[in-house]
């Protein structure tokens, strides 16, 4: 017969081992459900990168606040094509092949043409921007793109006068963006500007940021930025750029029409439905920043929405 | 179920139970939250909270179905996990997001909708925590205990609806929490319904003879 103390003792001994082994099974189910882990993002240097002049720099081209880091940036996506999981975005768009990419520039204009995307880069050297990034899920960045105005590409192609509107629309290909093969929104995504809004200097087509060019997470090869508004305007990965003569439709605003307008200009008095604008969550900081009206740059583009309801055109 | 047996079971409960908690510390002390630690911070306190109000409302149909009476001696830990979290989960909320304004935190929880279902969660929670001791039990009397203490039913609804309200378009997440809920409480709902049914009466005289 086993004496009681060393029952007891082996006993305790299997218990502490029960014990020790679900906690690690917990902490390793907890890990599997929040993986951590750095991934590397290692894209092309872009030669001969132009930096702002001061004038440039006082309107707007470069923000004078604390850039984001490049880990920040580019592991904490909005990419739906990709997922919809922020985090999840960089693993799922690794490899994203951007060959014989091409964009189509048509519509309403004298000169369509499809680019190839080196050609379409040719038009203009890079400039370095450096701008803020409100999200409307009130979150934001500062992010340093490589880009030049959408209105120099847009001056290539000779708008017609009848073009009040550009339409944009990303790659729609399910096998290379595995997001489009779930329906959580309807594909290809789709933006849009105003003429005058496109024109804008502060407008830019991206092809880069921190002087490399765009990894497939934020956008690869080439996107859309509008600083002035939420994040989801600045459309990615895009193949189609058309000039059309009425306002075209926008995948959120068709996704949600009383949540995400066709303007989605940064307003900290315009609420989302859903939660506040009046403050965001700056990327890289602890506490929260004041959101701007027009996200900082009301100098540069108020006069575009003069007399407008913001409330109603939000 | 020997009374070691039951302790050593809920102290396997109370360990992993931290164990979450354990991992939320560490990374952030370790700068691994990600890139929006605030966000994250909220986001998992807040399922926690949900995944300990789904174990506890599992336990009742486990107990019936499976057999295993003595799962209810657990029952009680796992709700005040569930109110622990939630707790946790209102402080991230109020110091992250409101940066400790009072005012801001109660604007905006009266101004949102999924703010107000869920505050309505932690609120009714409240009740059950303290009422939770074998004292209180004593005192309320089983009967009224056991209504009172379905106030977990509300705050498990309002706490999967509050999830949905602030999820952007991938609702697939909230849904799964929103489907497992929904199965707990239909098995409620079942035996609730057989056990109201009436015996079926024999009619000792026709209806026809009557007129």
């Amino acid at each position: 017969m086993t004496p009681e103390a060393v029952y007891f003792n082996r006993r305790t001994f299997i218990r502490a081992g029960i014990l020790a082994a679900s906690a690690v099974a917990t902490g390793v189910a907890y890990r599997q459900l929040n993986p951590v882990g750095h991934g590397k993002v290692d894209t092309p240097v872009i030669p001969g990168l132009v930096k702002p002049t001061t004038t440039e720099a006082a309107n707007g081209f470069r923000v004078d606040e604390p850039e984001t880091s490049f880990q920040d940036i580019t592991h904490y996506n909005n990419f739906y094509e990709f997922s919809t999981d922020k985090e999840g975005v960089a693993p799922a768009a690794a490899g994203f092949d951007t060959k014989g990419w091409q964009v189509s520039v048509e519509g309403l204009v004298n000169k369509p043409k499809v680019f190839a995307l080196d050609d379409l880069l040719k038009i203009s050297p890079p400039e370095e921007r450096i701008y803020r990034m409100r999200c409307v899920e009130a979150w934001s960045m500062v992010i340093p793109w490589a880009g030049f105005s959408l209105s120099k590409l847009l001056d290539v192609v000779e708008p017609l006068s009848s073009a009040k509107y550009v339409a944009f629309q990303t790659l729609l290909d399910p096998k290379r963006m595995p997001g489009q093969r779930s329906d959580v929104l309807d594909w290809p995504y789709v933006e849009g500007l105003r003429m005058d809004e496109a024109m804008h200097p502060l407008a830019i087509l991206a092809s880069g940021l921190y002087g490399r060019a765009l990894p497939p997470q934020d956008g690869a090869p080439i996107r859309l930025v509008v600083p002035w508004k939420y994040g989801f305007k600045g459309i990615k990965s895009i193949v189609k750029i058309k000039l059309v003569e009425t306002q075209p439709r926008t995948t959120w605003s068709e996704y949600a029409p009383d949540e995400y307008g066709f303007y989605a200009n940064v307003n900290p008095h315009v609420d989302h439905p859903r939660w506040s604008q009046a403050t965001e969550q700056r990327i890289g900081e602890f506490g929260r920043r004041p959101t701007l009206m027009f996200n900082g740059y009301e100098d540069e583009v108020g006069h575009l929405y003069a007399g407008m309801d913001l409330r109603k055109y939000f | 179920m020997k009374e070691s047996d039951i302790r050593f079971i809920k102290l396997l409960i109370l360990v992993n139970g931290l164990v979450p908690l354990a991992l939320l510390v560490w990374d952030q002390s370790h700068n691994r939250l990600g890139a929006n630690p605030q966000n994250f911070l909220i986001l998992t306190t807040g399922m926690m909270t949900l995944i300990f109000l789904i174990l506890t409302m599992a336990v009742t149909p486990l107990r019936k179905i499976a057999g295993l009476n003595w799962l209810i001696q657990f029952r009680r830990m796992l709700g005040l996990y569930a109110f622990f979290y939630g707790c946790l989960h209102f402080l991230c909320f109020f110091s992250l997001d409101r940066a400790f304004s009072v005012s801001s935190t109660l604007t905006e929880m009266l101004k949102r909708k999924y703010l107000i279902l869920g505050s309505t969660a932690l609120i009714v929670m409240i009740p059950l925590a303290i009422t939770s001791t074998n004292g209180m039990i004593k005192r309320l009397g089983g009967k009224r205990w056991r209504v009172l203490h379905r106030l977990a039913y509300v705050a498990a609804i309002a706490g999967v609806i509050h999830y949905y309200m602030q999820v952007k378009a991938d609702t697939r997440q909230p849904l799964v929490f929103a489907a497992v809920l929904a199965v707990l409480l239909g098995y409620r709902l079942m035996v609730y319904l057989k056990q109201r049914k009436p015996p079926a009466p024999t009619p000792a005289v026709k209806p026809e003879a009557v007129i």
